[in-house]
């Protein structure tokens, strides 16, 4: 295992994001990875193609700093508060760049990332009938089953550059360990090309179990250690979800300046440290 | 008599058709308070499972997002998002779906996509999530959504997620097994798809609604059943149950780490529930 694994995270983003990549933000309202968001907004990355079932408020920050071409995702809301008025402002006007959407339903979002993990091209499911999303996306087409004949969705796989996820913790050898609600971490992480990990902390024992989700160091390009790192969403075992802060959200965003303003004083002039002071660990976390 | 709201009627009848031998699908939002409302009053055996992944989640508060901790620290188990929707929701495990709309039609087809083109749309919606698989896959579907001329439209701008179609034999021919849309309830009436014509018809209206109040907030010329019934008000058990699961809820989402404070106190809570 090679220890350079273990980098700051501005190093790992300014190795592996690149202009123009795919990359993948996992984490199903859990472990969203906001500091590896905010640092590759930081770090003025365009053009990129951003993947994500939920686009959530990380997407809405990416998207309104004008990192994103092409947004794919299967559900664009700021979950129980609204809609996500930065991802709107940029398909219904075109600020601050026009994007393009490429969108499924969850079911289809979540098949496509296990035919990328799985190494296949397509993946089979019986869903879309009688549905108008097949013909705004051509990653949709339908299939008929060799042994008996019922038609069935197909959709092409997703297969990013980059995926980058937040963990609960790492052990000294990069293997990380995953738990709560594990979303589609898993699977974007065996799909993507090169995969970059955010974690609470490193441990000497993952204090895992046998069937626990646990990502093998060698799967992984990067691992750092970025306590809070999935502020304001959560992490189990040690912080809540800030809903009050996912509340807040629905008026910064409400205004081009004021999300300007907000965006340069909480991300643009901050650093991956910030993250720490955001969250309060519970006493008995790992 | 105890005044209560539209929405709260609306909730409390939508509970109410919930057992607690059944097994849900619960959309979060509307769907999730009502099934949760019928855990707490009639229903505590309900198994209620979440899109997240959580299986029979037993949540103090109403989650915020259908990934909060919540869900997951009060389940049996919780399973991959894709382990969700291959095997248990297209392995055909889940007989009832709860879900919400933007916009319904006469046929109980949904729209939450877009309102206008969807290429250039007036207001850009969330998109389906889970529901168009959720509304294919589980038995039946049951639908909870507040009437407006906005909302009950004559012609969907978009399907997101398939009801009964055109109406008829609509639904078999477009290659479903399943029952689909099955009963609706809204702030102002109870509505169940005609047996032949699969039209949703009012098959009750609850206290004080008015016909003329109904066709006001509808986009199409409404059908009744030959016998409309009037929905029981809410009792006071059930409103009572209702408004402290708000409260709870407030309370819980309102500070910034409320999440860790509430983790750290439900935790021996946590195991008395499940062992009892």
């Amino acid at each position: 295992m090679s220890i350079s694994k273990f980098m700051p995270l501005p190093d790992a983003i300014a190795e592996y994001v690149f202009d123009g990549a795919s990359v993948a933000f996992e984490g199903f309202s859990h472990l969203v990875p906001f500091a590896a968001a905010h640092e590759t907004i930081r770090q003025r990355r365009q053009g990129l193609t951003l993947v994500r079932m939920t686009p959530d408020l990380i997407f809405d920050q990416m998207i309104g700093m004008g990192c994103a071409d092409r947004v794919f995702f299967s559900y664009a809301g700021n979950p129980g508060v609204g809609l996500l008025r930065r991802m709107r402002d940029a398909v219904e006007n075109a600020w601050p760049n026009p994007i393009e959407i490429r969108e499924h339903s969850h079911a289809a979002f979540a098949n496509a990332y296990v035919a990328g993990a799985s190494g296949l091209s397509f993946m089979v499911f019986r869903g879309y009938r009688g549905v108008d999303l097949p013909k705004f996306n051509p990653d949709i087409r339908t299939v008929r089953c060799p042994f008996g004949g019922e038609e069935l969705a197909a959709v092409r796989a997703i297969n990013p550059d980059v995926a980058i996820i937040h963990a609960q913790r790492a052990d000294h050898a990069g293997n990380v360990l995953v738990e709560g609600i594990v979303g589609m971490q898993k699977e974007a992480v065996f799909a993507a090309e090169r995969t970059v990990v955010t974690v609470e902390e490193i441990v000497e024992d993952l204090n895992s179990h046998p069937n626990a989700c646990v990502l093998p160091g060698w799967l992984l390009d990067a691992v750092c250690v970025v306590p809070g790192g999935a502020h304001p969403s959560y992490a189990q075992g040690y912080y809540g979800r800030d809903n009050a802060a996912y509340r807040e959200w629905n008026s910064i965003s409400a205004d081009r300046k004021t999300f300007l303003a907000w965006m340069k004083t909480h991300v643009l002039d901050q650093t991956p440290d910030v993250f720490a002071s955001r969250v309060l660990w519970r006493e008995d976390a790992a | 008599m105890m005044d209560y709201t539209s929405v709260e009627m609306m909730t409390v009848a939508a509970s109410r058709a919930l057992q607690s031998n059944d097994i849900c699908f619960a959309g979060v939002g509307p769907p999730s308070e009502a099934c949760n409302l019928a855990r707490l009053v009639h229903a505590p055996g309900i198994t209620l499972i979440y899109e997240s992944g959580a299986v029979r989640a037993r949540p103090d508060v109403l989650p915020l997002s259908v990934g909060d901790g919540e869900l997951c620290e009060t389940a049996l188990n919780t399973v991959s998002v894709a382990e969700m929707f291959r095997y248990w929701l297209q392995g055909g495990n889940i007989p009832i779906g709860f879900l919400g709309a933007a916009q319904i039609d006469r046929f109980g087809n949904i729209n939450t996509t877009v309102v206008g083109d969807y290429r250039h749309p007036r207001i850009r919606l969330p998109g389906g999530g889970g529901a168009p698989e959720i509304a294919g896959s589980c038995g039946q579907v049951y639908i909870i959504v507040k009437q407006s001329r906005r909302g009950f439209v004559r012609e969907l701008d978009f399907v997101t997620t398939f009801g009964h179609g055109s109406g008829g034999k609509s639904r078999q021919e477009t290659g479903f097994a399943t029952a689909g849309p099955t009963i609706v309830f809204t702030d102002m009436a109870v509505w169940r798809p005609d047996p032949r014509t699969k039209e949703l018809s009012v098959v009750s209206l609850h206290a004080g609604v008015s016909r003329e109040q109904m066709q006001n907030s509808v986009g199409w010329e409404i059908k009744y059943a030959d016998k409309v019934e009037e929905t029981p008000v809410p009792t006071p058990i059930e409103l009572e149950r209702l408004r402290a699961l708000h409260s709870r809820t407030r309370a819980a989402h309102s500070g910034r780490h409320q999440g860790l404070i509430k983790a750290q106190a439900s935790r021996p809570d946590h195991r008395a529930r499940n062992t009892g």
